[in-house]
C-alpha cells in the first residue's frame, strides 16, 4: 500500500483499486479542534483538485479536495458522531472518504511522506 | 454643512474609466418605458419645511387607515392590537441599537432577547431549533427551499397551490438564479383543500413541498397527511405560516410533520407599518439539520466561571466565514422587530395566546355567520382560523372598491391576489381579529347587502 500527500495536506493511501483520503496531522493541527466533518454521499464523482468535504473547526470551515478524479465509495461514518477523531487519529482511524481511482497516472503528481515532510517544513 | 465630495470632473473621471458617457448610462439595463424621461412633473424644486408638512399632511388625509375603518383586511398581514408596553421596551437604548451582536462580552442583553424569541419560535413551531430571525416570511420560505435542496440534494419544488402568491412570487425570483425547478398552481376553490392533487405533483425528484397552514383561502389543510406522502418520496415539508396567532388555536406544523417551518411573525408584536419592516420566521423540526439553517443563531453556553451565557453560534454555516459555500446571503437579522415579537409574546405567555387565538376564532365565527346571510354570499371554507374565504358571485375587486368608497376596508380581493385568473374573481377574503368590533361586522355585512343589491 502506497501513501501520496498533496500540497492542500490531504493523504491518500493507495490499496489496488481504492484509495482512502484524509487530512494530515500537520492541517489538523492547523485548524484546531474540530466540531464537524461533512462528506461526500456515496456516488458522488470528484474531480482532482475539486472540494469535496468539507471540515469544520472552531477556528474555521475548510474546504478538504479531491487529490485524485474518481467516485466516492464509502464515507467514515465514525466522523459524524466523533469529529474530533481528526485531531486524535487524523492519519488513520480519522479518514475521511474511500474513492474509486479513475487515472493512476493522476497519483504521480503527488507527494511521498519524505518530499511532504520538507514541504510542511518549508512553510 | 454640504457633504457633496465629487466634483464633476471626478464624476467624468469614473465614467470614463468604466466606460460610460454618463450618468444615465449606468441605468441602460432597466427598460426606456420603465424610466422617467426628465424631471417629475409637478414637483417643485425646493419648499419650506413647513410647506412640505402642510402638504404631506393634506396628502395623508386621502388615505384610509386601518385604525379609521372597520378593518378586514388580512392575506399574509394581521392587525392586532399591540400593548403599549411593547413600544415601550423596545425603545430602550439598550436594546434600540440592537445591530448583529457580534461580541458576547458586550452584548448579552441582545444575545439573551434572541436566545428566547428562538425559544419562542421553537415552541410556537413544534420544532427543535429556530435562527434568530430572517427579513419576512416571504424570504425565510424561498430560505427554506434553499435549505430543503442542500438537505435532499434534489432540486424540483412542489408548491402548494394555496401558497400565499406573493411567496411563489419569491421562490420563483430566487430560483432564476438556481437550478431549482419550481412546480406551482392556482388554489382550488373548494371548502376543503386540494391535498390529493398537491400529493400526486410529489415524484422521487422532488426536494420539498411548500404548504401554507392555515392557506391563503384560510382552510386549515390536514398537514400530516402531506408530510407522510413527502416523506414517502424522500422529500421535505416545509408548512409556511403567515398569522402566528394561529398556532395558539390548532397543533403546530412541527408536530403534524413539518421538516422546516417558517412564517411572518408580524402578527405578534410588529404593527402593519405599511407593509414593512416585518419578520422572518425559521425553524427545523430535527435539530440533526441545524448545520444547513440558514441565518444567525444565539446559543446558550458557560463562561469561564461556569456562569450562564450566550454566543452566536454555528457561525461556521455564515458568509463572513464560509464565503461564497454559506449556507445563505443572510448576514443580518430583524433583530428590533424580533425583540417586539418576543416582548409581546413574553406578555402574552401561553395562555395568554391560547386566550387571544380563541378571542380571534370566536369573532371570525361571528363575522362568518353573519355575512353568510347576505343575499348572493357564501362562505367558502369548512374550517378557518381568523380568515375565511366569501365567494361574492361578481367580481369582488369591484365591491372592495365600492364599500372603500363607503369608508369600509372589507378585505382583500382574490382579484388583486391573481389579476388573471377569472375563476378566483369571486372570492374575498376577509379577516377578522380582536381589533374588530362586532358593531364593524354589522356595519360590514349591511354595506354589502346593499353594494351587491
Amino acid at each position: 500500500m502506497a501513501r501520496y500527500f498533496t500540497d492542500e495536506h490531504e493523504w491518500i493511501d493507495v490499496d489496488g483499486d481504492v484509495a482512502t483520503v484524509g487530512i494530515t496531522d500537520y492541517a489538523q493541527g492547523q485548524l484546531g479542534d474540530i466540531v464537524f466533518v461533512e462528506l461526500p454521499q456515496p456516488g458522488t464523482q470528484v474531480e482532482k483538485g475539486r472540494d469535496a468535504a468539507v471540515v469544520e473547526s472552531v477556528k474555521a470551515a475548510s474546504d478538504v479536495y479531491a487529490p485524485i478524479t474518481g467516485e466516492v465509495t464509502e464515507g467514515n461514518e465514525a466522523l459524524e458522531g466523533d469529529p474530533a477523531l481528526v485531531n486524535t487519529a487524523p492519519e488513520s482511524d480519522g479518514w475521511f472518504f474511500k474513492m474509486t481511482i479513475a487515472n493512476q497516472a493522476e497519483l504521480e503528481g503527488l507527494m511521498d511522506a519524505a518530499a511532504y515532510q520538507s514541504f510542511c517544513d518549508s512553510l | 454643512m454640504r457633504y457633496l465630495p465629487l466634483t464633476d470632473s471626478d464624476r467624468g473621471e469614473m465614467l470614463a474609466k468604466v466606460g460610460a458617457g454618463s450618468i444615465d448610462d449606468l441605468f441602460v439595463d432597466v427598460p426606456p418605458e420603465a424610466r422617467l424621461a426628465g424631471p417629475i412633473q409637478g414637483l417643485p424644486l425646493h419648499q419650506s419645511e413647513m410647506a412640505v408638512e402642510r402638504h404631506m399632511r393634506r396628502l395623508s388625509k386621502k388615505n384610509l387607515a386601518a385604525a379609521d375603518a372597520p378593518f378586514f383586511c388580512g392575506a399574509g398581514a394581521y392587525r392586532h392590537h399591540v400593548p403599549a408596553t411593547v413600544d415601550h421596551i423596545i425603545q430602550r437604548g439598550e436594546f434600540l441599537t440592537a445591530y448583529t451582536p457580534y461580541q458576547p462580552e458586550i452584548a448579552q442583553g441582545t444575545l439573551q432577547m434572541l436566545f428566547e424569541f428562538q425559544t419562542q419560535v421553537a415552541r410556537l413551531y413544534g420544532c427543535a431549533v429556530a435562527n434568530a430571525s430572517m427579513y419576512d416570511g416571504s424570504t425565510a420560505c424561498w430560505e427554506a427551499v434553499a435549505m430543503a435542496g442542500r438537505v435532499t440534494r434534489r432540486n424540483r419544488v412542489v408548491l402548494s397551490g394555496a401558497l400565499h402568491p406573493h411567496y411563489a412570487e419569491v421562490v420563483r425570483t430566487m430560483a432564476k438564479f438556481t437550478d431549482d425547478e419550481i412546480a406551482d398552481a392556482l388554489p382550488a376553490m373548494q371548502a376543503v383543500p386540494d391535498n390529493a392533487g398537491l400529493i400526486a405533483r410529489i415524484d422521487d425528484r422532488t426536494s420539498c413541498v411548500v404548504v401554507q397552514y392555515p392557506d391563503i383561502l384560510g382552510r386549515i389543510p390536514d398537514l400530516a397527511e402531506i408530510a407522510e406522502a413527502a416523506h414517502a418520496a424522500g422529500a421535505l415539508l416545509i408548512a409556511v405560516n403567515t398569522e402566528p396567532v394561529a398556532l395558539g388555536a390548532i397543533k403546530s406544523p412541527g408536530e403534524l410533520g413539518a421538516d422546516i417551518v417558517v412564517g411572518e411573525g408580524q402578527s405578534i408584536g410588529v404593527g402593519l407599518q405599511f407593509g414593512g419592516p416585518y419578520l422572518g420566521l425559521f425553524a427545523v423540526r430535527d435539530a440533526r439539520h441545524v448545520r444547513q439553517m440558514p441565518g444567525r443563531l444565539c446559543g446558550e453556553t458557560q463562561d469561564a466561571e461556569g456562569k450562564r451565557g450566550f454566543v452566536l453560534t454555528l457561525s461556521t454555516r455564515e458568509q463572513h466565514i464560509r464565503r461564497e459555500k454559506a449556507t445563505s446571503n443572510i448576514c443580518t437579522n430583524s433583530g428590533l422587530c424580533a425583540l417586539a415579537f418576543s416582548v409581546h409574546m413574553t406578555l402574552l405567555g401561553e395562555e395568554g395566546l391560547r386566550r387571544l387565538a380563541a378571542v380571534n376564532h370566536a369573532l371570525a365565527q361571528k363575522a362568518a355567520e353573519r355575512l353568510a346571510k347576505v343575499p348572493g354570499v357564501s362562505v367558502l371554507n369548512d374550517t378557518f382560523f381568523n380568515e375565511f374565504t366569501l365567494r361574492l358571485g361578481t367580481d369582488a375587486r369591484a365591491v372592495v372598491r365600492a364599500l372603500a368608497d363607503k369608508g369600509i376596508l372589507a378585505g382583500v380581493s382574490l382579484g388583486r391576489l391573481y389579476p388573471h385568473a377569472d375563476a378566483l374573481a369571486d372570492g374575498l377574503l376577509v379577516a377578522v381579529t380582536e381589533t374588530t368590533g362586532e358593531d364593524d361586522i354589522e356595519t360590514l355585512a349591511a354595506a354589502l347587502e346593499e353594494v351587491l343589491a
